[in-house]
C-alpha cells in the first residue's frame, strides 16, 4: 500500500525522490568522519530549535518600548510553559555560536576551506555574519539595560565611519537615540528578514558542499578510488550511515542542552546577562557593560585599538577586518596539504596560538579593562607622559593578542607555504 | 542555420535597454523603503527644548535632564570644582576643545557660557554610554591623581568637570555641549540664538 502510494507520487513528482537520493541516500561522504563532523548537523538542529521556539515567543512578545520588557516577564511568569520556550531560545542562541565556532575550527583543522571548497567556506562565513546580526537584533528585544546599551554601543560603531557615520547611525536607529522605532525595526529584521537570509544561505552552503563533496580528517579525496564491486573504497552513503551517527550526536547535544536549560539557563551571566533583568533606562548606563560572550573576542579587539586623530574608527575598522578577513582564508592558506595531520609545526603552532589568543580576547571582552590591575607607571614619568596611553594590564594583553590574531592571517601565506608538510596517504588512514 | 547563430542586434539592444530600465525601476522602488527607515516626523518633533530652573539645583549637585532622548547634565560648579579644571589640564588630550563639539559661547576652558554652570550632553563620545560623576574623593577607585570628573563605565574613558577627556581614554573627543540659553536662573536646553534663527 505504502509502496504503491509512493509509486503514484514518484511518477508525478520525481524531483522529491531524486533530491533525496542526491543529498542523502546516494550522497557519498568519506567514511572517516570523526567527532569534529558532528557540528554541521548540530548547527542545523539548533537553527530548527531557534525557529520553532522563536515562532512561539512572537505569539506573546510585544515589540513596543513600553511593553517589551513586561511582555518578556509575562512570557516568563504567566504564559504556560513560556519560561521554557524563552530559555530554549536564549540557550539556543549561545548553543548556536558554540556549535558554529567548533564547526569553523574543524575547517581550520582539516583544511575544509581549501580548494575546491572555497565557496562552501564563503557561504559559511556569510552564515556566521548573518548569525551575528541575528543575535544582535534579537538581543535588543527584551528591552533590558544590557539590550539597550549594547545596541547603543553597536549602532554607534557605525557612527564612527568617516563622513557618512552620523547619518548612517541615525538611519539605523530611526531616531536620535535607541528608541521604540529602533526596537520595532530590529524586531522585523530579527523575525523575518535575517531568518530568510539565513535559510537561503544554509541551502547554498549545503548545495555547494554536495557539488564538490565533503572533506575529511585526512584531507584526501575519498571518492577517487573504487573497489572491484564498483563502490567507493573510502566513501559511504550519507543515509543511513551519517544520519544515524548524527542522531547520536544530537542526543548527546540535547542532553547537555537540557542540562543548561533546566539547571543553569543564565550560565552565571554569560548566556543571559544580569543587567538585562533591569528595564532599559536611556538616562543611566549600567556600571559594567559587556556584550554576550560570543561577541567578546571582537569587542576586545575594538577596545584594544587606541583612537587615532580623535577618531574611534581605527578600532571599529580593526574589528571589522577581524571578521571579514575570514573570507580570504582559502587564499591565504597556501599549504599543499589540507589536514593538520600532514601539516608541519609552523601551522600547528600558529593555529594553537590563534586559539589561545581568541579565548583570551573572549575572556577579556567580558571583563572591565581593569580586571588585571594596572602597571605601576607614574603619569609624570617619561613613559607615562609620552609612551603609555593606558596603564591597564588587560588592555595591553588584549593588544598583544590582537596582534597575534591578525598575524595568524596576515603571515599565513608565508608560513603555510614554508611549512614542512608530511606526505599525504593515497586513501583515508582508517580503512 | 547561419542566420540563427548570428544574434539580432536590434533585439539584443532591446533586451539590454529593457533590463536597464528594469534595474532603474528596481532602485526606484527601493528608495521609499530605505527612506522609511529615517526618523519619522513624530521623532523629529520630539526634540523640543527643555527649561530648567537653576535655583532648584544645589551647587556641586549633578542634575540630569532628558533632551531628545539623551541625558543632559547640569552642574553648578563650586570654587573647588573650577580649580580642579586647572589641575587636570596637563593630562587632557584636548584641553582647548579644538577637536570637540560645542557652541561658540562654550569655546573656552570651562566649556560653558557661565563658568559656574556646566551644561553637557551626558553621552560618551566613544560609543554613547552615559558616564558617571566621580567626585575628587573617589581617589581610591580612580587613581591618586584624580581631581573629580566623569567616568564612563563602558570602556573606561575619563573626563574632567568640563567634560574634557583625559589622555589614554578610548573616547576621541571631549563631551558634547548642547545648544542652550542662560538668562538669570532660567536655562533652556536645546535652544540658542543659532537654533532660533534656523
Amino acid at each position: 500500500m505504502v509502496a504503491r502510494l509512493w509509486q503514484w507520487f514518484d511518477s508525478r513528482m520525481p524531483t522529491v525522490g531524486a533530491e533525496w537520493r542526491k543529498h542523502a541516500a546516494e550522497y557519498y561522504a568519506p567514511k572517516n568522519f570523526n567527532f569534529w563532523y558532528f557540528f554541521g548537523s548540530l548547527a542545523l538542529l539548533v537553527l530548527v530549535i531557534q525557529i520553532v521556539s522563536g515562532i512561539f515567543l512572537t505569539m506573546n512578545y510585544k515589540p513596543d518600548a513600553n511593553l517589551a520588557f513586561g511582555s518578556v516577564e509575562y512570557i516568563m511568569r504567566d504564559v504556560p510553559g513560556g519560561w521554557l520556550i524563552r530559555y530554549i531560545h536564549s540557550t539556543g542562541a549561545s548553543a548556536f555560536f558554540i556549535v558554529v565556532y567548533l564547526h569553523m575550527f574543524r575547517a581550520l583543522l582539516y583544511g575544509s576551506h581549501k580548494e575546491p571548497r572555497e565557496l562552501v567556506w564563503i557561504f559559511g562565513v556569510l552564515i556566521y555574519l548573518t548569525l551575528m546580526g541575528e543575535a544582535f537584533f534579537g538581543y535588543l528585544l527584551p528591552w533590558g539595560q544590557m539590550s539597550y546599551w549594547g545596541a547603543q554601543v553597536i549602532v554607534n560603531l557605525f557612527g564612527t565611519v568617516p563622513f557618512i557615520g552620523p547619518d548612517l547611525a541615525l538611519w539605523i536607529r530611526g531616531d536620535y537615540v535607541v528608541s521604540d522605532a529602533t526596537l520595532n525595526r530590529f524586531f522585523a529584521l530579527h523575525v523575518i528578514a535575517l531568518p530568510l537570509v539565513l535559510l537561503g544561505l544554509v541551502v547554498a552552503h549545503l548545495l555547494a558542499l554536495h557539488d564538490v563533496g565533503s572533506n575529511n580528517p585526512d584531507g584526501v579525496d575519498a571518492k577517487r578510488l573504487k573497489g572491484p564491486d564498483g563502490h567507493y573504497l573510502d566513501a559511504i552513503p550519507f543515509h543511513p550511515y551519517y544520519t544515524v551517527k548524527d542522531l547520536l550526536g544530537s542526543v548527546v547535544f540535547l542532553a547537555i542542552f537540557c542540562g543548561v536549560l533546566f539547571f543553569v539557563p543564565e550560565v552565571g551571566g554569560y548566556f543571559l546577562e544580569y543587567n538585562n533583568f533591569v528595564p532599559a533606562d536611556p538616562l543611566k548606563t549600567p556600571e559594567h557593560i559587556a556584550p554576550v560572550w560570543y561577541f567578546t573576542p571582537f569587542y576586545s579587539i575594538l577596545r584594544a585599538v587606541p583612537p587615532l586623530f580623535h577618531s574611534q574608527f581605527p578600532g571599529v575598522l580593526a574589528m571589522g577586518i577581524a571578521t571579514l578577513i575570514l573570507f580570504f582564508l582559502p587564499w591565504l592558506d597556501r599549504a599543499a596539504v589540507k589536514s593538520i595531520r600532514y601539516r608541519g609545526t609552523l601551522y600547528k603552532s600558529w593555529l594553537a596560538a590563534f586559539v589561545v589568543v581568541f579565548l583570551i580576547l573572549g575572556y577579556l571582552g567580558t571583563e572591565p579593562t581593569t580586571v588585571w590591575g594596572q602597571f605601576p607607571v607614574s603619569d609624570d614619568s617619561f613613559l607615562g607622559k609620552y609612551i603609555v596611553d593606558t596603564k591597564d594590564v588587560a588592555t595591553w594583553v588584549a593588544r598583544v593578542c590582537t596582534v597575534v590574531y591578525f598575524l595568524f592571517f596576515f603571515l599565513m601565506p608565508w608560513y603555510t607555504a614554508r611549512d614542512k608538510v608530511k606526505p599525504v596517504p593515497e586513501r583515508v588512514v582508517w580503512h | 542555420m547561419n542566420e540563427q547563430e548570428k544574434p539580432d542586434k536590434t533585439r539584443r539592444n532591446l533586451v539590454i535597454a529593457t533590463s536597464a530600465v528594469g534595474a532603474a525601476a528596481g532602485i526606484g522602488v527601493a528608495v521609499p523603503f530605505v527612506a522609511s527607515m529615517w526618523p519619522s516626523e513624530r521623532a523629529r518633533a520630539a526634540g523640543a527644548p527643555v527649561t530648567v530652573d537653576l535655583s532648584r539645583i544645589e551647587p556641586g549637585e549633578l542634575a540630569v535632564f532628558e533632551w531628545r532622548g539623551k541625558p543632559v547634565w547640569v552642574l553648578r560648579r563650586t570654587k573647588e570644582m573650577l580649580a580642579s579644571l586647572k589641575a587636570a589640564e596637563p593630562r587632557l588630550s584636548d584641553p582647548a576643545s579644538k577637536a570637540s563639539e560645542q557652541p561658540k559661547y562654550a569655546e573656552n576652558e570651562y566649556r560653558s557660557a557661565n563658568p559656574e554652570v556646566m551644561v553637557m550632553e551626558g553621552v560618551c563620545t566613544h560609543l554613547g554610554c552615559s558616564p558617571k560623576m566621580k567626585s575628587a574623593e573617589a581617589k581610591g577607585e580612580m587613581g591618586g591623581e584624580w581631581v573629580g570628573g566623569f567616568y564612563c563605565p563602558c570602556h573606561g574613558s575619563k573626563f574632567d568637570l568640563a567634560g574634557r577627556v583625559f589622555r589614554g581614554a578610548p573616547a576621541p573627543t571631549n563631551l558634547k555641549v548642547p545648544p542652550y540659553t542662560l538668562a538669570g536662573d532660567t536655562l533652556v536646553i536645546g535652544e540658542d540664538e543659532k537654533t532660533k534663527g534656523a
